[in-house]
This record gives structure tokens, C-alpha cells and sequence, in this order.
């Protein structure tokens, strides 16, 4: 990659060798001393945080297992929030990656006015958290907000959005629909960058629009959809602020998303060892999950050049 | 015959000589170009209901069917909207959070990334690893200890909370600066190392003036993570006076209901109104950046 010849990697000895070892440490130092105070630590910390009772008020107290055996055997809600979450990354993770591969494809056909476009499409994931919350929630609204009244006007009485048990998660998805803009732009890049001569090789065998794009288009870009697949899974596990102001959690638990369900331990009930073994909890499932993605990459994932080349 | 070689450099003159090909594409295209201005409709879609009932008294915003423009423009709503809450101060407090985050981003990040960019150590290519995982850590596994951390220091209901970490570096804006800085030549450093300059000579004089735009890029990341940030003002800030405008709007949700709708989105427009326009102004650079960090992950 060109990118390589740039990044110097020969081994090297002497004093020369020291001195620029030593300025690596200085220039690196803010992120080294950041790495150790703002990751290392806490996660220590949070380790040793989910054996214990804390209420930060009175010392903390040692209990074992106890967390994780209330977390595992004894908490619906922690189930339930998991159910939640993972009902909601099934349904935004794979509907946001097609659609704006789709939006991509349509954006890739020598359309006029494309800056034009680009621009109104990635306009809302630039405006993330409190505002557009309370704009969906406007939009949601049962009587009065936009989409019902426009169900209305064709002849379909809307849900109650927010405020059903059955409907409050797919409000969510729709929601991030809104922002695949994002990812779109991502798609877009890399759609342009696929070489023309493997579409005229593909044709002069006779390939149709359909055998080109599942053999050129698709494992071409089948890194950044790999990408944008692990990257979309922890997003999910992370989901806080819609939750927070427009539901809290409900209705009936409908919402309660991990996140949420864990800032409610420790800000709220003070149950700092707690929400330091739900922590955890996530931390695992995310380690697994992101895995099995990376594990099973190999099998749909093609990097030019080889496995892991165009990776560093 | 002669004209094949031509043809194949030029896909659109094709399509020209091969009638039934081009008036495919063309119908294509018109599809297409037809799709993506719904889409683009059903985006806009929001940000125009937004202003609509932004500027309508009340008691039009609960009109069925909707209004979309107000028998009157009422632009008086915008300035209840920041009456109801101070929502000037609690601007000030978010530019102010903002422009410290923005400085300590830029700074440290762009150092961090010419370590890992140009100097060689031998533990270099371990850390980055590290570097790059971090970016799966889930801030969840950090945030009662960090918490705990800043309750420690006394820094509860201050601002530290929320502008010292910048200065520490930002893996994906570390990141995303080391891949702009691999693309620039080493010859230059080189050079510059032949003429005596010190790293952080050619760190100052050569990489910072050549990086201008990744440097932008990351600015205005951290500006929109900033300017957006909810879950640390609403764990760190207690009192009113030192509320963000998102804490702002939350509690003017939690406090009035979600009756005075008119003003909700008066206020929710006057908050994403800097985003916008940092995004207008400087989109070229910032989706450039945005992809150069999704292409090479």
C-alpha cells in the first residue's frame, strides 16, 4: 500500500535509535499517561468495584460474587434490558447497513447535484443527542405529530409510538434510519474507488448487472461493511440519551436499554459495585460478539492483497 | 473496429453508440435521481416539521391535520423558548466546554499521532494495537470509575470533568491524524533532520502546516462530540447555572411536560443551528475525514 512505504518500520540500533525511542515516549506521552488514568485505572477500579457494595457514601464493602450472582440469577430486568438491546441492534444494524448501501448505489450512478444530496443526507448525523430526540418525539407524537398525521392521510390509524410496549423499539430503528447519511458517505468512497477495469472483466464474461454486483461490487466493499457491522453492534450496547429523555426506560421496561438500565445503578440507585458488574457483563458480550464478526470474516470479508493488508 | 479501444475508455461515449445501452442507463439515471430526491424529501421531512411548529402559537401545533405553515409566523416563540430556561447562559457554558475540548483534541492528538506516524520504538506497533482497541471499549466498563475518579479529585459539579480528558488524546482522533500523516512524504522529514531541525521542529514546521485539513477534521469532531454531549454533563453538572444547552432542554422537558411544543422546537432549533453551520461551512473537509477513518478501518 502506499501508505506503507511512508511508515518506517526497518529495525534499528545506537544512539541515534535511543534518542528517537525517547522522543516516540514524549510525543505519545499525553495518550500513555491518559491510557493509564482514563482506562487502565477505572478498569481496575471497575473490577474490583463489581466484588464489592458501594453507595459512595459509606466504604465500600467486599461481598464476592454476590453482584454477579444478583446479575445472572436474580435481576429480570437485566434480561429484559439485554432483550431490548438486542432486539434493537438486530433491527437498526442490518436495515441502517442495507439502506445506505442502497442510498449509495442510487447516489453512484452519475447523478446530478450529488454534493447537493450528500450534504441534506449526512445534515442529521451531525446533530446528534437532546435536540433530535425531542424533534422524534414531537414526530412521534400519537395525536398530534407528523408521521401519524400522515398515516392518516392514507388511511391508516398509527400506532402509539413511544408510548406502546410493541411499538417503542421500532420507533427507535426508524429513528436511526434517519441517520445513515453516515455510513451512506462511507459507502460511497468506497464504491468509487473500485477499479473500472474489474466491472469490464466481469462483463467481457458475460456478467450481468446482478452477477457484477454480488461478485465485484459486494466483496469490494465487504470491509467497510464489516466495519460499519461490528462498529453498529457496540454502538447498540452504548444507546443512552434517546432512551434517557424520551422514555426512560418505558413503557414498562419496553426501552430499557443496557446502557440506560446501568446509569440507573450507579446515578440512581447508587449502586456503584452493581453497575460495575453490569459493566462487565456488557464488556464480554461485546468482546464476543465482536469475535465471532471478526472470527467469521475470513468467509465474507475480502481484502485486496490479502487478509489484513489494507488493516493498519 | 476502430472505435473500440475508444469505447472502453470512455463508458459514456459508449453508451452513446449503443442506442438501446444508453437509453437503458439513461432510465437508470432518471430512476435513480428520482429515488434519491424522496429520500432526500423524507429527510428533510423533520427539520421542516421542526420549524413549522417552531414558529406557531401554541394553540396551533395541536391543529389536526397539520399546519405546515402557520397562518402567522410567530417568531416570538423563540424568545420565550430562552426565557423559559436561560438558555443563552447555558449556551456560553457549552461554547466555552467546547472551544477548551476542541484546543485539548487538537493538541494532544495531533502530537500522540506523529509519535506513532514518524518515530520509531520498539514497543510502537504493540501500543498501537492497544490504541485501536480501545476504540471497542465500551465507555460503560470506565464510567463509574471515572466517575469516582473525578469525585476524588473534587472536581463533581465543575467542568474539569468534562474538558481534561481531551487533553489526554482521543484514539479515534489519534488515529485518524496518523493515517493523514503516513500519506505525507518522508522525504521531507528528511530533509528538514539533514538541516538540523529537531522532531519537534519537523513536527511543527512540516507535518502541523501539511495537515491543515485532518487537523479541521478532527476540530470539528470533537466541536460536534462536545457541543452534543449528554451523559457526562447529566452525571457531573448539579447546579442549574453550569448546565449545557442538552441538559438545558432535557430539563425543560422533564419540568414544563411536553406541552409548550412550539417552544421545545424553537429551543431545539437554536441548538443544532452552530452544528449546522460548522457542517455547511466546512463539509468538503469533514466528510473527507469521515471517510478517510471509515475507508482504512
Amino acid at each position: 500500500m502506499a501508505t506503507r512505504a511512508n511508515l518506517r518500520t526497518v529495525p534499528f540500533r545506537g544512539s541515534l535509535a535511543r534518542r528517537e525511542e525517547l522522543a516516540f515516549y514524549l510525543f505519545a506521552s499525553p495518550w500513555l499517561v491518559g491510557f493509564v488514568i482514563w482506562t487502565v485505572g477505572p478498569m481496575i477500579a471497575s473490577f474490583g468495584l463489581s466484588f464489592a457494595h458501594y453507595d459512595v457514601i459509606t466504604p465500600p464493602i467486599f461481598v464476592g460474587l454476590q453482584n454477579y450472582v444478583q446479575m445472572l440469577t436474580g435481576d429480570d430486568l437485566v434480561w429484559r434490558s439485554l432483550q431490548v438491546t438486542l432486539y434493537y441492534a438486530v433491527g437498526a444494524v442490518p436495515t441502517g447497513l442495507i439502506a445506505a448501501l442502497i442510498l449509495a448505489l442510487l447516489m453512484n450512478q452519475k447523478v446530478h447535484g450529488i454534493a447537493v444530496f450528500r450534504t441534506i443526507y449526512y445534515m442529521p448525523a451531525v446533530i446528534a443527542g437532546v435536540p433530535v430526540a425531542l424533534l422524534w418525539m414531537w414526530i412521534f407524537n400519537p395525536d398530534f405529530g407528523v408521521l401519524n398525521n400522515f398515516l392518516a392521510m392514507i388511511g391508516i390509524q398509527g400506532p402509539k409510538w413511544l408510548f406502546s410496549e410493541t411499538w417503542v423499539i421500532p420507533s427507535f430503528i426508524l429513528m436511526s434510519l434517519w441517520t445513515i447519511g453516515a455510513p451512506m458517505i462511507i459507502y460511497l468512497a468506497g464504491l468509487q474507488g473500485i477499479p473500472q477495469h474489474l466491472y469490464e472483466a466481469a462483463e467481457i464474461d458475460g456478467a450481468g448487472p446482478w452477477a457484477k454486483f454480488t461478485h465485484v461490487t459486494i466483496p469490494m466493499i465487504s470491509p467497510i461493511i464489516f466495519f460499519n457491522a461490528v462498529m453498529g453492534v457496540i454502538g447498540s450496547f452504548q444507546i443512552f440519551t434517546p432512551a434517557y429523555v424520551m422514555t426512560n426506560g418505558g413503557p414498562d421496561n419496553a426501552s430499557l436499554f443496557i446502557g440506560l438500565y446501568l446509569y440507573n445503578n450507579a446515578f440512581k440507585y447508587f449502586q456503584m459495585g452493581y453497575a460495575s458488574a453490569l459493566a462487565w457483563l456488557v464488556f464480554l458480550i461485546i468482546l464476543a460478539l465482536s469475535l465471532v464478526v471478526i472470527r467469521s470474516s475470513p468467509l465474507w470479508v475480502y481484502y485486496e492483497g490479502g487478509m489484513g493488508s489494507g488493516k493498519l | 473496429m476502430a472505435t473500440t479501444p475508444s469505447t472502453r475508455l470512455q463508458p459514456e461515449a459508449s453508451a452513446h453508440l449503443l442506442g438501446s445501452k444508453s437509453f437503458r442507463s439513461s432510465a437508470q439515471v432518471t430512476l435513480s435521481t428520482a429515488l434519491i430526491w424522496i429520500g432526500a424529501a423524507i429527510v428533510l421531512v423533520p427539520f421542516a416539521w421542526m420549524l413549522s411548529t417552531s414558529v406557531k402559537p401554541n394553540a396551533e401545533v395541536f391543529i389536526i391535520p397539520v399546519q405546515w405553515i402557520p397562518r402567522q409566523i410567530r417568531l416570538s416563540t423563540y424568545a420565550e423558548a430562552t426565557q423559559t430556561i436561560p438558555f443563552w447562559q447555558y449556551a456560553i457554558n457549552s461554547a466555552y466546554i467546547t472551544i477548551m475540548v476542541v484546543i485539548g483534541s487538537v493538541l494532544s492528538s495531533s502530537l500522540v499521532a506523529y509519535a506513532f506516524a514518524r518515530l520509531r520504538a520498539r514497543a510502537r506497533d504493540v501500543l498501537f494495537i492497544i490504541l485501536l482497541s480501545t476504540l471497542m471499549l465500551p465507555g460503560e466498563v470506565t464510567l463509574v470509575s471515572t466517575y469516582l475518579i473525578f469525585k476524588w479529585l473534587g472536581w463533581l459539579d465543575t467542568y474539569n470533568p468534562l474538558i481534561v480528558p481531551a487533553y489526554f488524546g482521543n484514539a479515534f482522533y489519534i488515529f485518524l491524524l496518523r493515517q493523514f500523516y503516513l500519506t505525507l512524504p518522508l522525504e521531507l522529514d528528511d530533509a528538514a533532520k539533514i538541516d538540523g531541525c529537531s522532531y519537534f521542529g519537523i513536527f511543527t514546521r512540516i507535518i502541523l502546516p501539511l495537515s491543515k485539513p485532518a487537523l479541521a477534521t478532527v476540530a470539528i469532531f470533537s466541536f460536534f462530540n462536545s457541543w452534543n454531549a449528554f451523559q457526562t454533563p447529566l452525571i457531573y453538572l448539579n447546579t442549574m447555572e453550569k448546565y449545557t444547552i442538552p441538559i438545558g432542554l432535557n430539563f425543560f422537558l422533564s419540568q414544563y411536560g411536553s406541552t409548550p411544543w412550539n417552544q421545545m422546537m424553537a429551543a431545539s432549533t437554536l441548538a443544532m443551528i452552530p452544528c449546522l453551520i460548522v457542517f455547511f461551512f466546512a463539509q468538503r473537509t469533514f466528510i473527507q475525514g469521515a471517510v478517510l477513518t471509515g475507508l482504512k478501518g
